[in-house]
């Protein structure tokens, strides 16, 4: 399983990547693995202000579904829609299937996210999968 | 693994490809299930059939030996304490194959309604490891394994034979996939069961054979339009409604939940079960709301998920009986957004009869 050193996480289970003042969002590979096969992904329309610890979307494999937290506020500029008609692009690259894009309303936020080491490590603690 | 009604199970075996290939290969091949869990109680003695006819709703006298069938066990209400494969193994002696998470309720059940008959019930349920063998390919693989004739069983029979070298085994043409194959049971004890499992695996490998888990099972059976107790069947929806009716012979003379039955015909169903197929983006799922198209409450969702085999997300739903029409458009309450339905005929997936 991946996790990327230059990405940052919660225990939600979302990845994000900071690029200057934007703001990169998708779920982690380990999530993927434990949803299977992703079907469905609902996603908020550009424009939309997120929260911090909010939801903003849903994912769902066939089993279940699972809500999509938002890492920091912002409000979203782009939106995946590829993975409207192909949603189980997140099963093959669970991080380049990104999800939205935000502008950062507070980058002061990032540094409460979970680093690469850390976030592999409570996943793995998490574990059962 | 998940906690079913105190089993330790797997949702999906993700070692394997997990619960879309799971369906499909049971769809196209063979899959195999550690159903062990079922409940599996005996109603054995001379009044044995006397008493099933009391306390089920479909016609056990209308059972040869060696043969199964669908039945429930109603309450006085006419509705269900639990649905049940109901085989007779001698004219005085029947095996109830029931669910897992009524097992309790069940067993006390044909104990407290029995008395008055001559016969004995047995809880068997922790003697049996229950391995169903499931798909086209079921026959094939299960073959290699006995010494039974299988292409001699037909659906909803069974017979004995020694499988796995285990001999007298009950090997039963049922399942819960709508979809052919066997269940057999086996001695309970975890050697011989984890032996019998990888025999299966083994003798299914040439067909794609894959260990399927919960999730695939309730795909399956929803794809089948298959009851499942709590969710399309329940102590408060009757036969009717759940339109199991089929298997509900009101005239083979009195029973529990008969009369009940009798005056819900003649008041009218005032709620049926529908199937729903999404005709726009979104996935119905368990316990959603059904609306009209302008957003009125009219029923829920019972079971919804994508339907792997027919690429479809489809649901059973209890609504009205208005509007329980073929083509009739609903839409379904799906988080956030309100995704339109309409209702088609169920079962949803029909497997071609042809057995080999």
């Amino acid at each position: 399983m991946a996790f990327p050193a230059e990405l940052k996480y919660t225990k939600e289970h979302e990845w994000l990547k900071v690029d200057g003042n934007t703001g990169t969002i998708g779920i982690t590979d380990h999530a993927q693995n434990s949803l299977g096969d992703i079907v469905f992904v609902e996603l908020p329309k550009v424009g939309t202000e997120i929260t911090a610890g909010q939801s903003f979307g849903s994912v769902e494999s066939v089993k279940a579904v699972s809500d999509l937290y938002a890492p920091i506020s912002g409000t979203v500029t782009e939106v995946n829609e590829v993975l409207n008609t192909s949603p189980e692009e997140v099963n093959k690259d669970a991080h380049a299937a990104w999800m939205i894009k935000v502008t950062l309303k507070d980058p002061s936020e990032v540094s409460k996210l979970l680093s690469a080491a850390d976030y592999e490590k409570f996943a793995s603690e998490e574990g059962g999968h | 693994m998940v906690d079913f009604s105190g089993w330790d199970m797997p949702v999906e075996y993700p070692k394997y490809g997990g619960l879309t290939k799971e369906h499909l290969a049971v769809r196209t091949g063979v899959g195999v299930f550690d159903v062990s869990h079922m409940g599996d109680i005996r109603v054995h003695g001379p009044q044995a059939l006397a008493a099933l006819q009391h306390i089920t709703m479909n016609d056990a006298s209308k059972m040869a030996v060696e043969q199964c069938q669908y039945s429930a066990m109603l309450y006085p209400e006419g509705t269900f304490v639990d649905d049940l494969i109901v085989h007779k193994m001698a004219d005085d002696d029947y095996l109830l194959v029931i669910n897992a998470g009524t097992r309790e309720k069940d067993v006390n059940w044909v104990t407290g309604n029995t008395r008055q008959f001559d016969c004995e019930v047995e809880n068997l349920s922790d003697k049996y490891t229950q391995i169903a063998i499931q798909g086209p390919k079921g026959v094939a693989t299960l073959q290699k394994l006995t010494d039974a004739d299988l292409s001699k069983v037909k659906f909803y029979c069974f017979t004995y034979g020694t499988v796995c070298g285990l001999p007298d085994t009950l090997i039963a043409r049922t399942g819960y996939t709508a979809e052919d194959g066997f269940e057999i049971y086996l001695s309970s004890d975890e050697a011989t069961s984890t032996r019998v499992w990888n025999e299966v695996l083994k003798a299914g490998e040439e067909f794609g054979i894959l260990p399927c888990g919960l999730g695939a099972r309730n795909t399956l059976r929803l794809e089948g339009a298959l009851s499942l107790y709590g969710h399309e069947i329940s102590d408060s929806i009757n036969v009717w409604e759940a339109r199991l009716d089929r298997f509900l012979k009101m005239d083979k003379g009195d029973f529990i939940g008969r009369e009940a039955l009798e005056k819900a015909k003649a008041a009218g169903v005032k709620h049926t079960l529908i199937g729903l197929e999404a005709t726009e983006r979104g996935i119905p799922r368990d316990g959603y709301q059904v609306t009209d198209l302008n957003g009125n409450e009219i029923g829920y969702v019972t079971s919804g998920s994508p339907a792997p085999f027919l690429k479809k997300n489809i649901a059973l739903a209890y609504v009205p009986a208005q509007h329980s029409a073929l083509d009739i458009e609903v839409a379904v309450a799906c988080r956030s957004q309100a995704v339109k339905c309409k209702v088609v005929a169920i079962p949803f997936y029909k497997r071609s009869r042809k057995q080999s």
